[in-house]
């Protein structure tokens, strides 16, 4: 597939012009390794005792320092996890102190906290914005009760609910909601019925997640001794179409496979995670804490999926780093395919002309032809993105166009 | 000359011939201990994974013995297995003496009766071992029992040993020295000297494995192979001390290697005389009997470019491997291949195994199939050997196809298991004797192609491992044969087919569909496997289409990890096939073989 040999180490993507005068802000992230409980079916690297949580952020305060000034600008912070909510505001106020110090900021910067409905109360949530949270997302998950003891929540729906009214009332204005869809006996008129409520609170954005069972979790050996049924395929993607339908019908634009943002008429605000929109668009971030991804320069890094490691690393004074990885052309090349595909924006088949020195087409067909005339996906001014169908392929699209 | 013994090591499977090398290695100090590890000969990767032996190998062992004199031992280790006997023939042709190993738990065993013949047939001197003594279950005196008996052999010749331990080795290199006839041979005259393997060297061209009947041969002589008067400059001889090591000159009686820059592959032949250029024997060495193959299956290679590739890799394992017999093939679905002849169907795995490690390349093989004969209407006869093609069924007066004798050693309690095994296999049970004390020997006559496949497995395992087994071909019999094709999507693949007895044919084309229907991976449309004879369906299978196909979660920032998922994917698809619209995975070729539902 390659055609000419990738230029020298470190340069591997051509930087458009525009952005090597203007180099993309970066996104700081930060890794908040503890959780109340242990929701059966989540595979996110946290631990339950939060004893460890003053070393940790004395730990994390450290690692920033570490990487002083290693981008130019941030434009955003997002506090993920794990549960961040299970951190005093004073210590988020710390690490904000900490990310001020070590990196420049833009003034607009977008500062999320990602929040677990069962760990606060409205005093804490000011708090929160207090210290300096712009945004937060709440991990409300289901409307259902039931629902949520199958997820093995910490929390009700009325908890949840609640936590977004106190969120408004504290004066967030922007609120994201975390769904989760596609469990076990869910049909399409009780998803609708969910959703239907969740969208009269109006949040300024959803994500909504099919339920998946990961490997090695709780909910994975549920489904191998037979005590849990995940849905059957079919179901699982009416309901996946089903989602953007009637999101996009009632002012959600979907941007993403599982992302949505509100639009309202006469409003221009973009509504979209502009945190998590530098993972698919090849921009820079920084993750810090047990288990975060870094990419900058072609570089992928991660540190240790382990608090102990981690922990252990800093106090001698080393990057906690357990593995790094340069990208090939080949492998810069699969990634903007299958993150391009990710977003209702497609591939911009310019910008991957200009990063790869090399025509989209030429690498490309004839399968995009093929892909096009069964409608998997379109061609729409310089972009190939999936269809609203395609978009319940899309693993099947990668895989076509990248073999 | 009277300083050199050359010898084999052979047994049947696991005897422990390989491991008795490993001590007779370490004996002469020609590797350190740092560089030493078990079953050192046995350096292919299949032959580590699989531990066992698949090549023979040669090794020089300097010895100084007790009578104070210093010999050169020329040990080859043989493989066990029956697959591979082509191997062990070939190195009894340049030898003058054999130790046979015996488990001294196992006891004899199919392929010890086996190799004793082929080294009989040689006029090889025999030296027993009995080998694993130190094991709880060894029964010393109920082997001597066997030597006597099952072998014709003077048991108080036997030597006892354990490989393991490195007991009795001092004692197995005296006999050598003693009992063993030094070769015979005139060093002075005219060059004659027996190729019995090759290799190739990347950097070297072929490196050719040699005896030196008569003559001398050094570096710089012009040497000519005798069956086709190519004539190469002798660059280097030595001999193989696990590592090549050079020698000035190697004489009559050597086992050793030549190098003389040869680059065209196809001027070495297993079995050719080499001889000097100037001064030429007058006859070239009779050779070795051709390899007889069993089993016939097509090879090709999964990218539709990579025929020449395929091409070079066939002529340069050839080298290796003298006992592959192959020609041009080419099918509607897979294009260009070859059509290949295998001793069993273990050597068809190694010899796909090695094309794959050794020349990088992806393959697929098509059903394995013994070769029958059709006695047409017409009063013509027809050998075949390739589904592809079976002529129409109309035409046919009859089909033959191969038995075999099959001799099975097993201790008595297994005799119900045996027998229900070889009836399902058609089978007839010609006789059964009673070996010594509690051990049977059965005799079958099957058809071959009933054997071909797991046969050997599934008596191992109805026996626990005690059973073991040894055939030759006898006759062709009439036989009901159809053709068994399989369609994907209405399309057949030429591929796929096989040439089966009737009353086989409805449950293996239910096996194969199912099979088929787990190996094909799952499309955006419904795909429908059959099994048909002719236009008859008889079996079927759906794969049903994507209802849905995408992962919700992107995992924060961490895109490694999805990334990863799609280079393995890719690397999967490299082993696909397209036929039709549909992707067939190299697995899905192999599926069709299985027998078994599990
Ligand atoms: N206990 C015991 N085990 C032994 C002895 N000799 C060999 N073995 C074991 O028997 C197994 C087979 O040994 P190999 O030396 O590979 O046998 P082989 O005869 O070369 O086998 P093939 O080449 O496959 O025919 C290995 O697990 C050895 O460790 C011995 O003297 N005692
Ligand atoms: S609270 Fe969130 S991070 Fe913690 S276990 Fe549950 S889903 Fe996973
Ligand atoms: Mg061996």
């Amino acid at each position: 597939m390659e055609k000419e040999s990738p230029p020298p180490t470190g340069h591997l993507s051509r930087p458009s012009a525009e952005a090597s005068t203007f180099p993309t802000p970066a996104g700081l992230y930060i890794h908040v390794p503890f959780c109340r409980a242990k929701c059966p079916y989540c595979d996110f690297y946290s631990v339950t005792d939060r004893s460890l949580i003053p070393e940790y952020t004395a730990a994390l305060l450290a690692e920033l320092n570490m990487l002083r000034n290693r981008v130019p600008r941030a434009d955003t912070v997002y506090f993920g996890g794990g549960t961040p909510s299970v951190l005093f505001p004073l210590q988020v106020a710390q690490i904000l102190e900490g990310l001020h110090a070590c990196f420049s900021l833009t003034p607009d910067v977008e500062t999320t906290l990602e929040v677990n409905p069962g760990t606060v109360d409205k005093a804490a949530l000011a708090a929160y914005r207090e210290a300096g949270i712009s945004r937060l997302n709440i991990g409300l998950q289901s409307i259902d009760d039931q629902t949520l003891a199958f997820l093995g929540r910490i929390h009700t729906a009325k908890k949840g609910i609640d936590t977004y009214r106190w969120a408004r009332e504290v004066g967030f204005d922007n609120v994201g909601l975390d769904l989760i869809y596609g469990v076990p006996g869910q049909t399409r008129s009780r998803w609708e019925g969910e959703m239907a409520e969740v969208v009269q609170l109006a949040p300024d954005h959803l994500s909504c997640y099919t339920l998946t069972i990961e490997p090695g979790t709780p909910m994975a050996k549920k489904v191998e001794n037979g005590l849990v049924h995940p849905l059957e395929e079919q179901t699982a993607g009416e309901l996946f179409s089903a989602t953007a339908q009637y999101l996009n019908r009632r002012g959600y634009r979907q941007y993403e496979i599982s992302n949505f943002a509100r639009i309202a008429e006469g409003d221009t605000t973009d509504r979209r995670s502009r945190h998590n929109r530098k993972y698919w668009t090849f921009a820079p971030y920084l993750g810090f804490g047990p288990a975060a991804h870094s990419f900058l320069d072609n570089t992928r890094w991660w540190n240790h999926r382990s608090l102990d490691d981690y922990l252990a690393d800093l106090k001698a004074g080393k990057r906690p780093v357990a593995g790094t990885e340069m990208l090939t052309r080949e492998q810069q090349m699969m990634e903007f395919i299958y993150l391009g595909l990710r977003q209702t924006d497609g591939i911009d088949t310019v910008d991957f002309a200009s990063r790869f020195m090399a025509d989209f087409a030429d690498h490309f067909e004839p399968e995009v032809t093929r892909l096009l005339n069964e409608g998997l996906v379109e061609r729409l001014s310089g972009r190939v993105r999936l269809t609203t169908r395609g978009m319940r392929f899309l693993e099947h699209v990668v895989d076509r166009l990248l073999s | 000359m009277k300083n050199i013994r050359n010898f084999s090591i052979i047994a049947h499977i696991d005897h422990g011939k390989s491991t008795l090398s490993d001590r007779m290695i370490q004996s002469s100090k020609i590797i350190s201990d740092r560089d030493f590890k078990d079953q050192i000969l046995d350096s292919m990767d299949i032959e580590r994974e699989r531990g066992i032996t698949i090549k023979s190998q040669t090794v020089c062992l300097p010895y100084k013995s007790k009578d104070g004199k210093t010999y050169d031992l020329n040990l080859i280790d043989t493989p066990g297995h029956v697959d591979f006997t082509y191997e062990v023939s070939r190195a009894l042709a340049s030898c003058e003496g054999a130790l046979l190993l015996i488990d001294a738990s196992q006891g004899v065993e199919a392929q010890t009766l086996a190799n004793l013949y082929l080294a009989l047939e040689h006029n090889l001197e025999i030296i027993p071992v009995i080998n694993k003594i130190d094991l709880p279950s060894a029964d010393i005196d109920r082997v001597k029992n066997q030597i006597e008996e099952d072998l014709g052999l003077d048991p108080e010749t036997a030597i006892l040993a354990s490989a393991k331990d490195g007991v009795g080795i001092d004692t197995i290199m005296e006999a050598v020295v003693r009992k063993l006839p030094p070769p015979v041979g005139d060093a002075d005259a005219p060059l004659k000297a027996l190729i019995f393997d090759s290799h190739y060297d990347p950097f070297r061209g072929t490196v050719v494995h040699f005896r030196i009947k008569d003559g001398t041969i050094r570096s710089g002589d012009r040497i000519r192979f005798m069956s086709n008067n190519a004539t190469y400059k002798v660059e280097e001889v030595g001999v193989f001390q696990i590592v090549r090591v050079p020698k000035k000159e190697l004489t009559a009686g050597e086992v050793g290697y030549m190098i003389a820059g040869i680059k065209t592959v196809s001027d070495t032949r297993c079995g050719d005389t080499v001889t000097h250029h100037r001064r030429p024997c007058d006859k070239a060495l009779s050779g070795f009997k051709e390899a007889k193959p069993v089993v016939f299956s097509s090879i090709y290679p999964v990218a539709s470019d990579a025929y020449e590739d395929l091409i070079v890799a066939m002529e340069k394992l050839k080298l290796n491997d003298a006992s592959l017999i192959y020609e041009k093939d080419s099918s509607a679905a897979l294009g260009f291949g070859f059509r290949c002849g295998f001793l069993g169907l273990l050597h068809l795995e190694v010899v796909q195994e090695r094309l794959e490690r050794e020349y990088d390349l992806s393959l697929i093989l098509t059903a394995p199939s013994v070769r029958y004969r059709l006695m047409m209407n017409d009063g013509e006869e027809r050998v075949i050997d390739n589904p592809a093609l079976y002529p129409d069924p109309t035409n046919i007066e009859y089909a033959m196809e191969p038995y075999i004798k099959a001799a099975i050693i097993i201790p008595d309690r297994y005799m119900g298991a045996v027998m229900k095994l070889c009836l399902e296999r058609r089978g007839i049970n010609k006789n059964y004797q009673y070996l010594t004390n509690k051990r049977l020997e059965m005799v079958f006559e099957l058809p071959l192609g009933e054997v071909i496949y797991d046969f050997y497995d599934r008596l191992k395992s109805i026996t626990q491992g005690y059973g073991s087994f040894d055939y030759e071909l006898i006759d062709y019999r009439r036989t009901d044969l159809v053709k068994l094709d399989f369609l994907i999507n209405g399309e057949r693949v030429d591929a796929l087919s096989m040439l089966i007895h009737r009353d086989n044919a409805v449950n293996r084309a239910r096996i194969a569909c199912d099979k088929l229907k787990e190996e094909i991976p799952r499309q955006m449309f419904k795909i429908a496997i059959q099994g048909a004879i002719g236009g008859n369906i008889i079996s079927r299978s759906t794969v049903s289409a994507f209802r849905k196909d995408v992962t919700a979660k992107c995992y924060g920032g961490d895109i490694s990890r999805k990334r990863k998922l799609l280079e393995k994917q890719k690397k999967g698809k490299k082993r696909m096939k397209m036929v039709g619209q549909v992707m067939l995975p190299q697995s899905a070729f192999l599926a069709v073989l299985k027998t078994d539902t599990d």
